[in-house]
């Protein structure tokens, strides 16, 4: 019997600290297993305690890269339990704020952590020194979606100016008007980038997965919508835990997320929420997708940066849409009334479903907390993508084939630092 | 080529990742950065990694595991210099808030089988573990104080980065006090200088994301918020924040404990 054992244990170019096993019999897959360093940090105990009011602010904390998400998915999840809610203006805002997110994150995956897996460097830098027009339109992009972030949100990463009920303060018409040319130059770039990106080399890997994202009503998803699936699910977010549960394995040393029915396991993220929603794209992005060969739905895990690049249009175009629409409101946010009740959030991080639950007192202190974060519901399918794909290059030279294994981890963006529940790995030597 | 460019290490314990991610937030600067060092390690950016001496070691992130109390270590042994960047790093970040509590039923609120989990008791900064030549505050970093550290490292002076409190850099930025004006709470007075007063003016109290400044008042701070009408078990988690285990805001925010 040979056995082969793959193991890269820093994976690079992932946001956190996370390592990959694969262990193959006789020329058959058998395991494949990603693994977390990520030690634990322990939000949901210590938001215990803590009043409504500061969960935006700590929750961020989970991740510096995704943070307004953390931010869009508590104060949801507060005002839920409340009973209020943020409409008109305000909620065009927070529609605002993640749109700057989603620009930056994706441009920061798509051009520096993801492209140089296809153009065969190291790193953005060494891809810089023949790349050098490519790297700075994707820093320029990712510039434009920091642009929204600290106007409205006061700095880049962790803004300060987002709280349960709106905001703290609200930007005028005035403030927003540069920010429309910088956005309408951005928009050009994120067109380009679409173009630029279907002409990768892509390997011709599709796996028949089950998405799980928002969907709105009329809107392609942020902060609202249903929680439904390719294999349809269509639940409200405060129905999740009846569908989704997370186990605590010792194997891969981290929270794995999975459906309850029968332990399946789901995909949410860029390509779910695109197969899902291609109808609510803008005329442009749409247009954008089709032109680079996508079809309604995607299902090679590799296109994701195309996907990921037709978010970053749609994100410019109605970043665009928002400004152009703003009408100052009256207050920069609504009035609160502690009270006892529980509320529940799903909103769409860059890398996926994001879920918040809060358990509120009386004197809105936080009693207990539920955080549920893309990357741990990821984890699953990751690991099916391994082993379903290895196969196929078992033949290449070592070092070619380790890198394919990345890039197959590096096609989620997994986002490990979201480590409310992620732990440190021992791994199985055996 | 006879003076080799100083190798650049980037390095994360328990953090959020939010702090390395400032170096990739100066989009204008990068890549004149990314000549004038060399970047020797930072898997979050790149796969390429030089082994050895780094001549400069940005840290990341708090202890909290008895495996990265030993990688510190070593990444002390293979630095020249050793920069802490953040809150986590500098001060052991908000996860210090479990050196207040009983970690095993932190573990048991978050985990089905704490008996998987290997953590230490408490999250502690860089500088309880091994010396540290400069530490750069805020929760996040200012991504023009990295861009003056580097610059100082360059020309081989060291960083200017004031000591003074954020409300200094409220007076100089023109805005109205939000303490005196509306009575809004604010840790200002006391916090360490270095994010430009944004929360004051964007119409929100200080909450102390970048520590506290050289010798606070905190006490006189406290008596001022009490006054405002701040009861006590407040005035505890005010302090209790993204520096809770400073010392002079872990001190302060024990005599509002019961
Ligand atoms: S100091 Fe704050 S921003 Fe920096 S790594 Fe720690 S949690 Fe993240």
């Amino acid at each position: 019997m040979t056995t082969k054992t793959i193991k890269v244990n820093y994976l690079a170019r992932v946001e956190g600290e996370g390592g990959l096993r694969v262990v193959v019999r006789n020329g058959v897959v058998t395991k494949a297993e990603l693994s977390i360093f990520e030690p634990p940090r322990f939000f949901e105990a210590f938001l215990r305690g803590r009043a409504f009011s500061e969960a935006p602010d700590i929750t961020a904390r989970i991740c510096g890269i995704c943070p307004v998400a953390y931010q869009m998915s508590a104060v949801h999840a507060m005002e839920d339990a409340l009973g209020v809610r943020v409409t008109g203006a305000l909620r065009a805002l927070r529609r605002l704020l993640y749109c700057g997110e989603w620009i930056e994150s994706h441009a920061l995956h798509i051009y520096l952590l993801h492209a140089p897996d296809f153009l065969g460097y190291a790193g953005a830098v060494d891809m810089a020194r023949e790349h050098r027009a490519l790297v700075e339109t994707g820093l320029g992009l990712k510039q434009a979606g920091n642009a929204i972030l600290t106007l409205l949100g006061g700095r880049e990463v962790h803004p300060i100016n987002v709280r349960v009920g709106g905001f703290y303060r609200m930007p005028s018409r005035r403030e927003l008007a540069p920010l429309a040319e910088r956005l309408e130059r951005a928009r050009e770039a994120a067109l380009a980038t679409v173009r630029w990106a279907a002409g990768l080399d892509f390997p011709e890997r599709r796996h028949d997965y089950h998405f799980v994202a928002l969907r709105h009503a009329a809107e392609y998803p942020f902060n609202e919508g249903r929680i439904v699936s390719s294999r349809g699910l269509d639940l409200s977010p405060a129905e999740f835990e009846d569908s989704f549960e997370e186990d605590h394995v010792e194997r891969s040393t981290a929270l794995h997320a999975h459906l309850k029915a029968d332990g399946s396991s789901y995909l949410v993220g860029p390509l779910a929420r695109y197969s899902l929603n291609f109808d609510r794209l803008s005329p442009l992005a749409q247009a954008a997708a089709r032109e680079a060969g996508l079809g309604a739905t995607c299902a090679n895990p590799f296109q994701s940066i195309v996907v990921r690049a037709v978010e970053v249009l749609y994100a410019c175009d109605e970043a665009l849409r928002i400004i152009a629409a703003y009408e100052e409101p009256d207050h920069p946010s609504i009035p609160l009334t502690p009270r006892a009740g529980i509320g529940h959030a799903a909103t769409e991080a860059p890398r996926g479903l994001l879920y918040h639950r809060y358990r509120l007192t009386e004197d809105g202190a936080i009693a207990e907390a539920r955080i549920v974060p893309p990357t741990s519901q990821n984890q699953a399918s990751i690991e099916a993508d391994l082993k379903n794909f290895v196969g196929g290059w078992l033949d290449l030279p070592e070092e070619e084939l380790r890198h394919r294994c990345e890039q197959t981890v590096r096609n989620y963006d997994p986002c490990i630092s979201c480590s409310t529940h992620f732990l440190r790995l021992e791994l199985d030597r055996g | 080529m006879t003076r080799q460019r100083p190798r650049l290490a980037v390095w994360k314990f328990a953090s959020c990742d939010g702090c390395q991610l400032s170096l990739l937030d100066c989009e204008d600067e990068l890549l004149a950065v990314a000549g004038a060092v060399e970047i020797a390690y930072f898997p979050e950016a790149t796969r390429g990694t030089v082994r050895g001496i780094y001549d400069v070691s940005l840290v990341e992130g708090s202890i909290t595991t008895p495996h990265d109390a030993a990688r510190i270590l070593d990444v002390r042994r293979r630095s020249r210099q050793l920069i802490t960047i953040g809150a986590c790093a500098t001060a052991g970040g908000i996860q210090a808030l479990r050196n207040l509590a009983d970690v095993r039923e932190y573990t048991a609120i978050v985990y089905a089988r704490p008996d998987y989990i290997q953590t230490l008791a408490t999250s502690t900064p860089i500088a309880e573990h091994v010396s540290v030549d400069f530490e750069l505050r805020g929760c996040p970093i200012n991504k023009r104080q990295l861009l003056e550290v580097l610059a100082a490292l360059l020309a081989h002076r060291r960083p200017v980065t004031p000591a003074h409190s954020v409300c200094m850099e409220c007076k100089a930025r023109g805005n109205v006090c939000v303490m005196v004006a509306q009575g809004t709470p604010c840790l200002g007075p006391v916090t360490h200088a270095g994010c430009g007063a944004i929360c004051p003016a964007y119409a929100r109290g200080c909450y102390g994301c970048f520590g506290p400044m050289e010798m606070p008042n905190a006490p006189s701070l406290s008596e001022h918020l009490a006054a405002l009408g701040m009861d006590r078990a407040t005035l505890a988690r005010f302090w209790r924040g993204f520096n809770a285990h400073a010392a002079p805001f872990r001190e302060e925010a024990h005599c509002h404990d019961d």
